[in-house]
């Protein structure tokens, strides 16, 4: 029962201050967010909390990093069942994070007072994913070591400045000591402080934007944010960590074998979120698989609220009905025609030797790259000119195509790959 | 004067504090780099890697160094070749494979000939070499400096 006659502490009023008195009572229905953005600001916090324990026992040095892992799990009570929640809160931060950021995006809550926003989520998504990917690192253990290697040695195919950016992060040519200490630093330190400010100005923007977006049409009745939302808040918040709790006794956290830097494991693998990556670059060109395509596709992401849209329907899901079916199209589409494109790609297509004189930049990387874009583009043509769907219906098309895409190879790269990288049924 | 083209003006305040941040940045950067990239003396090996006797390799052989990351290959006419193992697609540890005499790469299986030359992709670079200087009929590798070359070449082949 809630005692309505009490009055908040201090600490509790300052918590409370993140929310306003009044809110309207359909932003906080639990289908308007999920609760996606809550769930990862909580997931910060407990791997703040179990993080700055963990950081009692792990020695960052090659010699000892493996070993204080083991002691950890062996020698201190409740060592294994930490170390694990950490490691489920960090997976579960990436899924919840990348739901938050697509909720918001198929919500239509990224345009105008919310576009500055939009661009402060994406920046924290890219510290969830640098966070988790720092941390890879410190168990060094043969998991650790060669996904680690593998990514940095992805940056060097970066054109002019890639050689430099790797070393630079590994501090040598190959991941080592010094790697350890850069990861182990950026991820206890630097990384969590970025956070810390990040994260203030994401919920001070929500705030200014005037809370959880609602579309327009609906009629406003306001209720008291206490506690008729901190209720449901602290609902979620319990039910996820008793997830996480539950995960964390019944499952461990992977650990194979004490690093070594001349077996390289078969298949080596980078961290499952880099796996669309790293299956792209097994059939485009570097240059283009580590380059040209992400920065293009984070160009887009970046621009998203700024097209010059002519109808926005700001709250509504996926913009209009149109919007809904066409999304749900484009995922069929996406997902069908991207493992198509593997398959050809893995068993047909060989243009490195079908047109040996053309540069493998333009053989091995513009060629596939067609093969993608112009049915692409062929299928968006379609709907804006033929069909007539509006220009944000069509973006969010193209949005979702990448995004199913993605998550496609991803996939595809997590399970279905195995010794050599073959493909595996 | 319009309103706009005021608010695009360059005034000296905003030139003097646009030259502040751009010192500022530039300078922390340039710590930054000298913190976390460079290579740090005492954690780093700065030896020569010491192979070996020249007299004690054959014609036309690899002997593998695990320790020291290379392979050296002993030419047929005597010169010979330090080939780092770090595969050139996305840097994992290559293997000799005797019966085909090449190497081969556990993670994504690109080839590489007994010279180091691509065979099969996805690797798209001839995989690295060391230099290698003979002093006193002893072979010293500097395993710290790789060279990226495209084809094998007899001109990268060191003799006594």
């Amino acid at each position: 029962m809630i005692n309505k006659e009490r009055k908040p502490t201090a600490i509790e009023r300052f918590l409370l201050h993140i929310h306003p008195n009044k809110i309207d009572a359909e932003a906080i229905k639990f289908t308007k967010t999920f609760g996606l953005g809550g769930i990862s600001a909580l997931l910060f916090v407990l791997l703040a909390i179990s993080g700055i324990l963990l950081r009692f026992t792990y020695v960052p040095t090659p010699e000892s990093a493996y070993d204080s892992i083991i002691f950890l799990q062996e020698k201190i009570l409740f060592g294994r069942l930490l170390r694990n929640i950490h490691h489920f809160s960090a997976t579960i931060m990436v899924v919840t994070s990348f739901l938050h950021l697509i909720r918001t995006y198929y919500s239509q809550s990224l345009y105008f007072e919310r576009s500055k926003n939009w661009i402060y989520g994406l920046l924290l998504m890219f510290l969830v994913l640098f966070s988790n990917f720092t941390g890879y690192l410190l168990p060094w253990d043969q998991l650790a070591y060669w996904a680690v290697t593998i990514m940095t040695n992805m940056l060097e195919y970066i054109p002019i400045m890639g050689d430099l950016l790797a070393n630079m992060f590994r501090g040598g040519d190959m991941v080592n000591g010094v790697t350890l200490l850069n990861f182990y630093n950026l991820h206890t330190g630097v990384l969590p402080l970025f956070f810390v400010f990040f994260m203030s100005m994401h919920f001070w923007l929500v705030r200014k934007a005037k809370g959880v977006i609602v579309s327009e049409s609906t009629e406003k009745e306001m209720v008291s944010v206490f506690p008729n939302l901190v209720v449901k808040e602290i609902m979620l918040a319990l039910i996820v960590l008793a997830a996480i709790f539950l995960l964390s006794i019944f499952i461990d956290a992977p650990l194979l074998d004490k690093a070594s830097i001349t077996i390289s494991p078969n298949p080596s693998k980078a961290p499952w979120y880099f796996m669309g990556v790293q299956e792209l670059l097994l059939h485009i060109h570097p240059v283009f698989a580590v380059f040209v395509i992400p920065v293009a596709m984070l160009s887009l992401f970046f621009y998203l609220p700024y097209f010059k849209y002519s109808k926005v329907n700001i709250g509504v899901w996926f913009n209009s009905k149109i919007g809904k079916s066409l999304t749900i199209i484009s995922v069929l589409f996406s997902f069908i025609f991207t493992l198509i494109v593997i398959l050809i790609s893995e068993y047909i297509i060989d243009f490195s030797s079908w047109v040996p004189k053309l540069p493998l930049l333009i053989s091995t990387g513009l060629f596939p790259v067609l093969i993608f874009l112009i049915p692409t583009a062929g299928f968006l043509y379609y709907w804006y000119k033929v069909k007539n769907t509006g220009f944000v219906e069509t973006v969010m098309s193209l949005v979702t195509i990448i995004i199913t895409s993605y998550i496609v190879m991803m996939a595809v790269g997590v399970w279905f790959r195995g010794e050599g990288m073959n493909l595996i049924f | 004067m319009t309103q706009e083209s005021k608010k695009n003006r360059v005034t000296r305040r905003k030139f003097i504090k646009g030259l502040i941040a751009a010192v500022v940045s530039f300078e922390i950067i340039y710590v930054l780099y000298g913190l976390v990239g460079k290579k740090r003396p005492n954690l780093m090996n700065k030896n020569l890697f010491n192979a070996g006797k020249v007299s004690s390799f054959e014609n036309d052989k690899i002997y593998p160094f695990g320790s020291g990351l290379f392979y050296l290959f002993k030419y047929s006419d005597g010169g010979f070749l330090a080939i780092s193992i770090k595969c050139t697609h996305l840097g994992c540890m290559v293997q000799f494979d005797s019966k085909n005499q090449g190497f081969m790469c556990p993670c994504h299986s690109s080839k590489f000939n007994k010279y180091g030359e691509v065979l099969s992709p996805p690797a798209t670079r001839a995989l690295d070499i060391f230099p290698i200087t003979i002093e006193k009929g002893e072979i010293l590798v500097d395993n710290e400096h790789p060279i990226q070359r495209n084809i094998f070449k007899p001109s990268q082949l060191t003799y006594i």
